[in-house]
């Protein structure tokens, strides 16, 4: 008799089926299943079911070779985050500026709308448009289907330049308030962004800054021929007059009496302290060595008016190249700027440190401070550096000094090798917890210190960082301040507002322009260098004028008009793959992530960029889509016969106390 | 709408041995329906040209009337081209490859072109065993003139507007075999993997070679009731086999089980390999050829792949003995080869 499969066990028949050796790992040798049955015959009856079903488990599934548990999933567009990714840039900014959107507003010349656009964002439009640290710029699309970025930060000064008013669409303060009162330490961005979030809620905000005008490091640190005074006035002032208690030299020795007085506070002091260079002769020649940011400081408040001739500037970030073109303003002749590491690791930005360069200022690399230098009369008169060499020591390469020393000579030494935090005024003992290096510890998400009450943001949080990131601070901290006097959970953050909307105007046109300008960055226009260089108030960029703005605004590539893909209404015709300028999309059968990566058109090699899958279409393939080289042309959209492509715009505002409560007018 | 294609393409996009991309065999976008086959057949010539090093200014392409002869247009845009008279297509390419055997010839036609107006013209271009590429981007339906039913058309095929097709399909593919065609082979513009080697081996081949290609019709024959529609093709093609192009020099990688493979050789010494799917078929036999193509349309299948080939076959250069060089290359002295050549062919006569 045909006993094939069956095999008994204490007397029960039982059905056992080999599996093929590539099944083996997912599976096991073999798969059993009893018949039930003690009875042969009987068993015989159901064998041939039981083993087509275990057959089925491996036959019956699409699997291969392996495991279809680790194949591409359709992809889920109803995340906000996945076509918020798309957007490289608005991605990018700390604060989720929704940059195209803001640029499409400057090709109409609805400045204004723009503006607004990003005031709702970013707070400070004008002085980022000067100012920022850009970190869309490397993030832009651009850079990778093109060369260079769009400038996106020139453009939102342009918004700035050229807006109308904008008293009108400024939120309103309730003239009753809610009864909660805030404090904010420190006037500058941090607690100007958590006012500015607050006071239309109804909130009383008190801010206490130790100087005698408010903007914190934007106006003391930034030199005005970068950042003019009445730009930062405007949109300091803007925020105070909306309703905030500024109190003036109203420095803060003690935080407690604060804590119990107010509701909540918020510390947004920056990180106030330069550090010092202990070197020999630095006590003897204390009266010409200066620290960089306290320095900068003086000459915004018009203390100091002069240099010696020579100036000698330590430091390679972004404080050093504002303090050696300042020291030129001030009628130094020889300025040089010495930095310990090569010249390709300095912190500055790029654009920063050109700047400085085009005013004719060297850059020492590889140069490491070592000795401060005295003439007869104990005055100084130059400094001794080590010069540095990269070497490989136990695998990893270190900065050494090569033995060679070299001698410069200078009047005067501006420090610029970094900020520490500084909180003497918080006293150890009021439930504040510092932890490592006496940085106070705080929540990544939600701000708050270890105090309830109290919450940080800007500098003070993380130690030095950029505006825009303390605006993003503001924020959060607003969002937390606000929940925290209502009750609510910390965690409980606003979602982000999206929608997703087809542009479709009719068969073939969209209501954006879809054309892709191949031109290459325009330049910023540059006031005439001898003049500049005399005056520390006039501002070295002229800013784009119109017809350069419109140019360039139309270099965006609307990373935000997403292409949607409806696998149901698609007839698998290529007429997407074909036309597609960069190679993005693929009808490809499914398989792993690296898979499929490997055997697209052209390997989707940069793992930052998103795969768009779809479901499985009626060949059992799925379309994917490398979203990085997209050029958000709409090709594929116009050339789809059924619409299954669609281009949409994804709009995305990141969530904050103001959302639905600002009057900024709706731009389609 | 857009009038032009982006020029910037992704950085990484591969090179050919002349160091151009894909992009550079591109040709102006097309301004048919989106949608139809024609332009994947365009994008698929376009692959097989990048593919093959072809140097553009090396093709000739040729075409008539209807939607497929405008396609010319869309791909390799530095290459030549004429744009004839309906259906008279073939006449200019016999003309000019007459004049100039060194161009490769793309003649690019539709059903209503080649199996209507033009018939007479195709069935003797074949019997000359022309030297060129014809396409037959066939969608079963006048689309240019708002979709009445073509000679391709089938008899069980319904048009747009519902109404019966009352005649018997022409078979082209069929008939060029019949008529001598040195390489037939037949294809379905929604299936790039087997269209881009049959165009390969096509464009390799020396002397007439039909690329019969079902290219549906987006607006007037892509309805339930059509039988060129792309689902209907999806559902009923059936292949004789995987077809892969070899290169000169390159070995022939994949394995086939043995007695189901045949090895094409073409004149340049490239390959076309075929994994047969029946036993049985033999692409060398005409007769075999034939009744297997019978057989499956008499099954409700489309036959697709490689359906017949002659290796042996000679072109019209070979048969005419035409001169190698091209016309407009002959010197002076070449043509006109003066008195005492003259003398010697008159004392010939005498």
């Amino acid at each position: 008799m045909d006993k094939k499969y069956l095999f008994k066990r204490n007397s029960i028949w039982w059905v056992k089926v080999a599996v093929p050796s590539k099944f083996r790992e997912q599976f096991g040798f073999d798969l059993r299943q009893s018949t039930g049955e003690k009875d042969l015959d009987k068993a015989l009856l159901v064998r041939d079911g039981i083993v087509s079903d275990l057959k089925s488990k491996f036959l019956g599934s699409n699997i291969e070779d392996k495991s279809t548990k680790d194949f591409l999933k359709k992809t889920d567009i109803t995340d906000p985050q996945y076509f918020h990714k798309v957007v490289d840039c608005q991605y990018a900014c700390p604060a989720h500026t929704n940059v195209p959107e803001y640029i499409r507003l400057i090709a109409q010349k609805k400045y204004t709308d723009a503006y607004m656009l990003n005031w709702e964002s970013n707070v400070f439009p004008g002085i980022l448009g000067r100012t920022c640290d850009r970190p869309c710029e490397p993030a832009c699309r651009r850079t990778r289907t093109h060369d260079k970025p769009v400038a996106i930060c020139r453009l939102k000064r342009v918004t700035y330049d050229n807006k109308g008013d904008i008293e009108d669409l400024i939120p309103e303060t309730p003239k009753v308030k809610n009864g909660m009162r805030i404090a904010m330490i420190g006037a500058g961005p941090a607690s100007l962004t958590v006012a500015r979030d607050l006071l239309p809620l109804g909130y009383d905000c008190t801010i206490f800054e130790k100087d005698s005008k408010p903007g914190g490091l934007m106006r003391t640190n930034i030199p005005s021929f970068r950042l003019p005074e009445s730009v930062l006035d405007e949109e300091v002032y803007r925020i105070i007059k909306m309703g905030a208690d500024l109190k003036t030299n109203s420095y803060i020795e003690d935080l407690e009496p604060l804590i119990n007085d107010f509701d909540a506070v918020f510390v947004g002091s920056g990180a106030p302290k330069g550090k010092d260079l202990n070197l020999p002769g630095r006590k003897e020649a204390k009266d010409n060595i200066h620290i960089g940011i306290d320095w900068l400081t003086s000459i915004a408040f018009e203390h100091t008016k002069e240099i010696g001739k020579k100036v000698l500037v330590i430091g390679g970030g972004n404080t050093a190249m504002d303090c050696c073109r300042s020291a030129i303003r001030l009628g130094a002749k020889d300025v040089k700027v010495t930095v310990r590491s090569p010249f390709n690791r300095m912190k500055a930005s790029d654009w920063e440190i050109e700047e400085a360069m085009e005013e004719g200022i060297p850059i020492l690399d590889n140069t490491s401070p070592k000795e401060f230098l005295l003439d007869e009369k104990g005055k100084l008169c130059g400094m001794k550096f080590d010069k540095m060499v990269m070497k490989d020591i136990d695998g990893s390469s270190k900065l050494v000094p090569s033995g060679e020393e070299v001698i410069y000579e200078c009047d005067d030494v501006l420090l610029a090798i970094g900020q520490d935090n500084a909180f003497p005024w918080i006293r150890k003992d009021i439930g504040i917890e510092f932890g490592e290096w006496d940085m106070p510890v705080v929540d990544k998400t939600t701000m708050q210190s270890s105090h309830p009450k109290v919450f940080f943001g800007g500098d003070a949080a993380w130690g030095p960082e950029n505006i825009i990131w303390a605006v993003s601070h503001g924020h959060q901290a607003a969002i937390s301040i606000d929940n925290f006097c209502s009750n609510v959970d910390l965690n409980n953050r606003p979602d982000p507002i999206t929608n997703l909307v087809s542009q479709k105007m009719g068969i073939h046109e969209w209501s954006y322009d879809n054309d892709i300008s191949q031109a290459k960055r325009f330049e910023v226009p540059h006031a005439d260098l001898s003049k500049a260089l005399d005056d520390l108030k006039m501002e070295v960029e002229l800013g784009f004028d119109e017809k350069l703005a419109l140019e360039e605004a139309q270099r965006c590539l609307n990373c935000d008009m997403q292409t949607v893909f409806e696998e149901d209404l698609c007839i698998e015709c290529d007429a997407c793959v074909d036309i597609c300028p960069t190679d993005c999309i693929n009808f490809i059968d499914n398989d792993t992530e690296q898979e499929i990566r490997g055997k697209l058109r052209v390997p989707a090699l940069n793992l930052d960029q998103s795969l768009y899958v779809s479901g499985e279409l009626k060949t059992k393939r799925r379309m994917v889509k490398d979203e990085d080289m997209c050029v958000h042309c709409g090709l594929c959209a116009e050339r789809c016969p059924t619409g299954a492509w669609d281009m949409k715009k994804h709009k995305y505002i990141e969530g904050h106390t103001l959302n639905n409560k600002i009057k900024v007018k709706e731009v389609a | 709408m857009s009038f032009i294609k982006p020029i910037n393409h992704h950085p990484r996009l591969e090179k050919n041995k002349l160091g151009l991309t894909r992009r550079d065999y591109e040709g102006a976008i097309s301004t048919l329906c989106a949608g139809c086959g024609h332009d994947s057949i365009s994008a698929c010539i376009i692959e097989a040209c990048f593919q093959l090093n072809i140097e553009a200014y090396k093709v000739a392409k040729l075409s008539g009337i209807g939607c497929s002869s405008k396609a010319p247009a869309y791909f390799l845009n530095q290459s030549h081209g004429f744009n004839s008279v309906h259906g008279r297509m073939p006449s200019v390419a016999t003309g000019a490859n007459c004049a100039n055997g060194d161009l490769l010839y793309l003649g690019i036609s539709g059903d209503g072109d080649s199996a209507s107006i033009g018939i007479g013209q195709f069935i003797h271009a074949i019997r000359r065993q022309i030297n060129m590429v014809y396409f037959v981007e066939n969608n079963g339906t006048y689309g240019l003139t708002k979709g009445q039913f073509s000679a391709t058309n089938d008899l069980e095929s319904k048009n747009k507007y519902g109404e019966d097709n009352l005649f018997k399909p022409i078979d082209l593919a069929s008939m060029a075999i019949q008529l001598g065609a040195s390489y037939v082979a037949r294809s379905f513009s929604g299936d790039r993997d087997q269209l881009i080697p049959l165009i390969k081996g096509a464009i390799q081949h020396k002397g007439f070679a039909l690329l019969d290609i079902i290219s549906p019709c987006v607006t007037f024959n892509n309805h339930d009731s059509s039988t060129k529609s792309y689902d209907y093709i999806r559902n009923h093609n059936e292949a004789v086999g995987k077809t892969d192009f070899v290169p000169l020099g390159e070995e022939i990688t994949t394995s086939y089980k043995s007695g189901s493979s045949v090895e094409v050789n073409l004149h340049d010494g490239s390959k076309i390999a075929l994994e047969k799917v029946n036993s049985k078929f033999d692409p060398t036999n005409p007769g075999n050829s034939l009744n297997y193509i019978r057989e499956k349309s008499e099954e409700g299948k489309l036959l697709t792949g490689l359906l017949y080939f002659d290796e042996s076959s000679e072109d019209l250069h070979e048969t005419l003995n035409l001169t190698k060089t091209p016309l407009n290359q002959l010197k002076q002295d070449e043509l006109c080869p003066g008195e005492k050549v003259l003398e010697k062919i008159n004392e010939s006569l005498s």
